[in-house]
C-alpha cells in the first residue's frame, strides 16, 4: 500500500499552523477518507464538516493545494503525491476550529434579497402556467449545493474583504434564479447595482472554475444581471424607450402564494392545454 | 497557497495582447502599406479618408504634429469593443493589474473599487461599442467581396471576378469577427436574454440559443479573431511592401 504526506490546517481563531500526517492510501480514495483515516487513527480531535460524501450537500468545502475544492470529489489520484497534499479550510470565512468555518454570513445574506414574487395566478384555481423552456434556464441555477466555494474564492470577498458591501457569486446565482423565474414579478435591479455590490464583480471567472456543479456563474447569472443593471441605470436610449413602453404588470393579487415554487414541479403541470 | 504555475495564464494574457497592442500601434502608425490590390488590412477598414477613401485625402483640420494614418479614425471602435468585452476585462484585470493575479493568489494591493466607479464604470458603455462592431462585421463582408474584384490587365479600367489567396485571408478574418462579435454577452443580452418569457418571442428565442451557442467560446472567438486580424493587415502589407507574392487561385 502506497504512502502520502498530508499538511492539514490545525488551529482555531487564535492561530494555528500545517500539521503534518503520513498516510497509507489506496485505489479510488478521495481527500475526505484520508481526513477520516487521520481523524481515526492520528488526531482524534482534528474538526471536519461533512455529511453526504456524494457532491451534493456542500458541507466538505475546504483548500486543497490552494484550490477551493469538496473534500469528497477530490480523488487522490488527481493530486500530486510526490509532495505533501495540503488541505486547509475556506479563507474567505472566519475559522470555527481546523477545517471548520463559520458560513452563517451567508445565510444572514440571503434573507436580504427580495424573496420570489409570482405574477396573479393565471387560473381560477390560483395555480400558474409555464413553458418549459422558460423554466430550463433558471434550472442551472437551482443545482446549486451552496458549499460556498464561490464565494471562498471571489477576491472581492477573500482578498478584500467586502462582506458588508458585496453578496458574492452565490447570491447573483440565487437572485438570477428569482429575476429570470417567468413568473416573477419582483425587481432586484436596484439592490443588486446598491447593497448587493454587482459593480464590484470583475468577471475573474473563478466562480465558475470552482463550482461542483459546473454552473455557469459567470456567463449565465452574473452577466446577464449585469446586462440588466445596465438597461435600468446606464443605457440611456433604453431609458428613452422605457418612457414609450407600456407600464409594467400591476403586483400580484392578494392571497397569491408567497411561498418559492419548485419550478420543475410548476412546469410539470404546465404541460396541460393552454 | 497555491503551488502549481498559476502565473503561466496571465502571463500568456500578458504576452498575447501586449503583443497585439504594440503591433496594431506600429501598423496604425505606420499610415501606409495598407492596401494592395483589392485587398485592404482590417486595421484600416473603413477608408474614411485617404486613396480611394470615403472622404478624399487628408483632411485639413489634422493636427500637423501628429502623423496621419487613416487607421487612427477608425481603431478606437473595434478597440473599445475588446476593451469593453466581458471576458477580456477578466483576462486583463488578472494579466496586466493583477486584480487579482489569479484565482486564490494574493493580491498586491489593499485598495479595490471593481467596477463602481469612475473610470471602470464605464465598461457599462459596451453595447453601444457592440453596435459599432456589427456595422464594422458589414464594412469587413464588403471589403471582402471587393477583394474578388481585380484590374483586367487586358482591357484597362474594367474589372473581373478572381480569387488570391489575400480574398481568403480576408474571409477568415470576417468570419472569426464574426464569430467574436455575434457571440457577445451583450447581443446576448438584447436579442433575448433581457426577457423572461422567452417562448412568448419564438424568433428571438432561437437567436438567442444561436448566440449563447457561440457565447460558449467566446474565448476562444475573442483571441482566434485577434490573431487573425493582425495576421490579415501583416499579410497585405507584406504584399504591399513586395517581401511576398500573393497567389491567385483563378
Amino acid at each position: 500500500m502506497a504512502q502520502a504526506m498530508f499538511r492539514i490546517w490545525r488551529g482555531d481563531a487564535r492561530g494555528g499552523g500545517f500539521q503534518d500526517f503520513t498516510v497509507q492510501i489506496s485505489d479510488g480514495m478521495v481527500v475526505l477518507d484520508v481526513v477520516h483515516q487521520i481523524q481515526a487513527e492520528q488526531a482524534n480531535d482534528l474538526a471536519v464538516r461533512w455529511n453526504c460524501k456524494a457532491g451534493k450537500c456542500g458541507s466538505c468545502s475546504a483548500e486543497i493545494n490552494g484550490h477551493p475544492k469538496l473534500m469528497c470529489m477530490t480523488r487522490l489520484s488527481s493530486l500530486p503525491l510526490d509532495r505533501p497534499v495540503t488541505v486547509e479550510p475556506m479563507r474567505t470565512f472566519p475559522l470555527v476550529r481546523d477545517l471548520v468555518t463559520d458560513v452563517s454570513w451567508n445565510y444572514e445574506v440571503k434573507k436580504r434579497i427580495k424573496p420570489f414574487q409570482p405574477r396573479t395566478p393565471d387560473a381560477a384555481d390560483g395555480t400558474w402556467r409555464m413553458d418549459q423552456r422558460d423554466v430550463d434556464r433558471v434550472q442551472e441555477f437551482r443545482k446549486c449545493i451552496e458549499c460556498f466555494l464561490c464565494q471562498d474564492v471571489c477576491h472581492v470577498l477573500r482578498e478584500h474583504q467586502l462582506h458588508r458591501e458585496y453578496i458574492g457569486p452565490r447570491f447573483y446565482v440565487h437572485t438570477a434564479a428569482l429575476e429570470m423565474h417567468p413568473l416573477d414579478v419582483a425587481n432586484r435591479l436596484a439592490d443588486l447595482r446598491g447593497p448587493g455590490g454587482l459593480g464590484y464583480c470583475n468577471i475573474t471567472k473563478c466562480c465558475t472554475k470552482v463550482c461542483p456543479e459546473g454552473i455557469k456563474i459567470t456567463d449565465n447569472a452574473i452577466i446577464p444581471l449585469k446586462e440588466r443593471v445596465v438597461d435600468e441605470f446606464y443605457d440611456p436610449v433604453r431609458r428613452l424607450f422605457r418612457i414609450f413602453r407600456p407600464k409594467p404588470q400591476p403586483p400580484p393579487a392578494k392571497g397569491a402564494p408567497e411561498a418559492e415554487p419548485e419550478p420543475t414541479r410548476t412546469a410539470a403541470s404546465s404541460s396541460a392545454p393552454r | 497557497m497555491r503551488r502549481d504555475a498559476w502565473w503561466l495564464q496571465p502571463t500568456l494574457v500578458f504576452l498575447g495582447l501586449g503583443a497585439f497592442i504594440v503591433y496594431a500601434t506600429w501598423a496604425a502608425f505606420q499610415g501606409v502599406n495598407y492596401a494592395w490590390g483589392p485587398y485592404l488590412s482590417p486595421l484600416y477598414s473603413p477608408l474614411l479618408f485617404g486613396p480611394h477613401s470615403w472622404f478624399g485625402p487628408e483632411p485639413g483640420w489634422w493636427p500637423r504634429w501628429l502623423v496621419f494614418s487613416p487607421a487612427l479614425l477608425i481603431l478606437w471602435a473595434p478597440g473599445g469593443f475588446r476593451v469593453t468585452c466581458y471576458y477580456y476585462r477578466g483576462a486583463y484585470y488578472k494579466g496586466f493589474w493583477a486584480d487579482p493575479p489569479n484565482c486564490t493568489v494574493r493580491e498586491p494591493r489593499k485598495t479595490y473599487w471593481g467596477e463602481r466607479r469612475f473610470p471602470l464604470i464605464w465598461q457599462n458603455i459596451h453595447r453601444y461599442f457592440m453596435y459599432l462592431a456589427l456595422l464594422f462585421l458589414v464594412d469587413l463582408f464588403v471589403d471582402f467581396v471587393r477583394s474578388l474584384r481585380w484590374a483586367d490587365a487586358a482591357h484597362p479600367g474594367r474589372v473581373v471576378w478572381g480569387l488570391g489567396v489575400g480574398s481568403i485571408v480576408l474571409f477568415v478574418n470576417w468570419f472569426l469577427l464574426s464569430g467574436y462579435t455575434l457571440g457577445c454577452h451583450s447581443i446576448r443580452h438584447l436579442i433575448g436574454g433581457g426577457r423572461d418569457l422567452l417562448s412568448a418571442i419564438p424568433k428571438r428565442a432561437q437567436a438567442y440559443n444561436c448566440v449563447s451557442c457561440l457565447n460558449r467560446k467566446h474565448m476562444q472567438w475573442a483571441w482566434m479573431s485577434l490573431f487573425w486580424v493582425a495576421f490579415t493587415d501583416f499579410y497585405v502589407r507584406m504584399c504591399a511592401m513586395g517581401m511576398i507574392r500573393d497567389w491567385r487561385i483563378f
